[in-house]
């Protein structure tokens, strides 16, 4: 009983010993917590902190597990924890980073995929086009009642379009649009890859198809003189976030690590910056579509010029030859 | 509420360890967020619709130009607010949550957005399924989005430091041990919040406990504001003795 005591007057003054040092770390956390950057100092005295609160949450849960002073321990840990591991804001540097590294590593990890998908929408787009043109009525499945309408009466139906709806208007609509069929052409790798090659697909089915159509009523040059601005990056960023779905799928199907998951989380963040770069594009896309390829202000050739211009841009955000990227290709390849 | 938790590894050698959320304070934490982004995209609509006089259509310029802004706040509220805000919105702070990366540290910016990318997945085939789905059968339940970022949705304690300090004032001041100190305290807390009878039983056992040679009928006889009294003394005092059971091996203290 009194060595019971005793021990339980031990608990006391140890908690009453170390109170001083946990109220410091209290105040510690929640300075830096508010702070956007840290001293060299103040990180020293910090991961300091850190190991003296281990100390005592190592002790705290001997000696008392349930109590309410381990649980505070523990949330006071937590939170140290958070703040030590916090990762440094990038700001410009990391803004370079990706763009120089990131972005042209995941990118050339990516190229056999982007090519596959090519391949895919390029061989859909012919079968579109061979279904429309041997079994014409087909072309209900493909296009909407009014895009049929507007072509049977010799028309396509972009034409007149920014005098229904102002440029700013339909660039927002069309940008987002895109960028939401990209992000599910991405996600939808999740599927073990196969939801992406159906929206790939059907993406290439539909364009085959429209294409066949308009031809028919002589409109396809028409049609070729509307999408050359803003076309060559919209397919190529859809086929490029086509192949991030697919190396999500095949992360899953094929894992690099000892886990799905990992590999899945693994894949998923050296892929991610090259999605955001599609978004980026896909919003000057939305700008084209909405002020250019509707405009019949702008010749054939302004247009052919603006859709070459745009995907060399594409090209070389993709390479990293616009930033003078560091040889991102051997870290890739030894990576494989 | 989930009880399950997660232990990390540290470079100190002590574990981390989290207390992941359930689906149940997931999906409360979303419906209260789901309200504030909806509130706020309905109040921008209706100020745009009765102030302004616009026609709430896509087909006009002015009817588009209002329904931009609400749109981007009902679908951006997330990815905005968890960069912003660290991990945290208004609704996982009041459902009392935040998100961390699997090693317990802060999720990052790109790990925040991708696991918002993924809610495209996590929504399908409505009302967030798979994602519940999801959380349901995953070991850290974890939903399609988590998985892909690497993070984690956990209880954030928060009252826990307050009464870590609460306890240190009260140790320092009183010479109960450390559990007698808390089953007082938080006796003494909740002690409105007991029907008188209750309180006053457990407040007597607690003083028998706490003082083994007081005299029994004369605690019986003590009313309840004296009881209450008696235990705040106990924690202001260097009077009282520990608690018997005291069983807890602080040799190596």
């Amino acid at each position: 009983m009194t060595q019971l005591t005793s021990d339980a007057s031990h608990i006391r003054q140890w908690l009453v010993s170390r109170a001083g040092a946990w109220r410091s770390v209290v105040q510690h956390v929640a300075a830096l917590r508010a702070q956007r950057h840290a001293t060299v100092d103040e990180a020293l005295s910090a991961v300091e902190a850190y190991r003296g609160l281990a100390r005592d949450l190592a002790t705290a849960r001997r000696v008392a597990p349930n109590s309410r002073m381990t649980l505070g321990l523990e949330s006071l840990y937590g939170q140290l924890h958070g703040v030590v591991n916090r990762r440094p804001r990038g700001g410009i540097a990391a803004i370079r980073l990706l763009l120089s590294v990131d972005i042209p590593r995941a990118a050339h990890e990516l190229r056999g995929r982007i090519a596959a998908m090519a391949l895919l929408m390029g061989l859909s787009a012919l079968a579109g086009w061979w279904l429309v043109a041997t079994f014409p009525t087909l072309i209900s499945l493909f296009a909407s009642d009014d895009m049929i309408e507007h072509v049977e009466q010799g028309h396509l139906w972009t034409e007149g379009i920014i005098n229904v709806m102002p440029s700013s208007i339909l660039s927002i609509s069309i940008l987002a649009n895109n960028i939401v069929v990209s992000i599910l052409a991405f996600c939808a790798g999740i599927f073990l890859g196969l939801g992406t090659l159906y929206l790939i697909a059907v993406n290439g089915l539909m364009l085959g198809a429209a294409f066949a159509f308009v031809h028919q009523h002589g409109l396809a040059r028409a049609l070729f003189e509307f999408i050359i601005a803003h076309g060559p990056v919209e397919l190529s960023v859809i086929c490029i976030a086509g192949a991030m779905g697919v190396a999500l799928g095949e992360s899953i199907v094929r894992p690099t690590v000892e886990s799905r998951r990992d590999s899945f989380q693994a894949c998923a963040h050296r892929i991610a910056p090259v999605l955001l770069l599609c978004a980026l594009l896909l919003v000057g896309c939305g700008f084209i579509e909405g002020f250019v390829s509707p405009d019949p202000r702008f010749p054939m050739a302004s247009r052919v010029t603006i859709g070459i211009a745009y995907w060399l841009i594409l090209w070389t955000l993709m390479s990293g030859r616009l930033f003078r990227a560091p040889d991102f290709k051997r870290g890739a390849d030894a990576e494989n | 509420m989930s009880d399950e938790q997660l232990s990390v590894q540290s470079v100190t050698g002590v574990d981390l360890t989290l207390k992941l959320a359930g689906p149940g304070t997931r999906s409360y934490a979303f419906v209260i967020d789901w309200h504030i982004r909806f509130l706020i995209a309905a109040a921008w609509l209706l100020i745009a619709y009765f102030l302004f006089d616009v026609a709430l259509t896509v087909k006009s310029a002015a009817g588009f130009l209002s329904i931009l802004p609400a749109s981007i706040i009902y679908f951006l509220y997330h990815p905005i607010l968890e960069v912003a805000l660290r991990g945290r919105t208004p609704g996982k702070r009041m459902a009392g949550v935040r998100i961390v990366s699997r090693d317990g540290g802060p999720a990052g910016t790109s790990a925040l957005l991708i696991r918002n990318i993924f809610r495209l997945v996590d929504s399908l085939p409505a009302a967030y399924m798979l994602g519940l789905i999801s959380c349901f059968v995953t070991a850290n339940r974890v939903r399609v989005g988590d998985m892909a970022a690497g993070t984690l949705l956990v209880l954030d304690n928060a009252a826990a430091e307050k009464s870590l300090l609460r306890i240190e004032a009260l140790a320092s001041r009183s010479q109960l041990s450390l559990d007698a100190l808390e089953l007082v305290d938080q006796l003494l807390e909740r002690w409105d919040s007991l029907e008188t009878a209750s309180r006053a039983q457990i407040a007597r056992s607690l003083l028998r406990r706490l003082d083994p040679a007081a005299d029994t009928v004369a605690l019986d006889a003590l009313a309840d504001a004296n009881l209450r009294a008696m235990l705040q003394a106990h924690l202001n005092s260097n009077a009282a003795s520990a608690m018997p059971d005291e069983s807890h091996d602080a040799a190596h203290i």
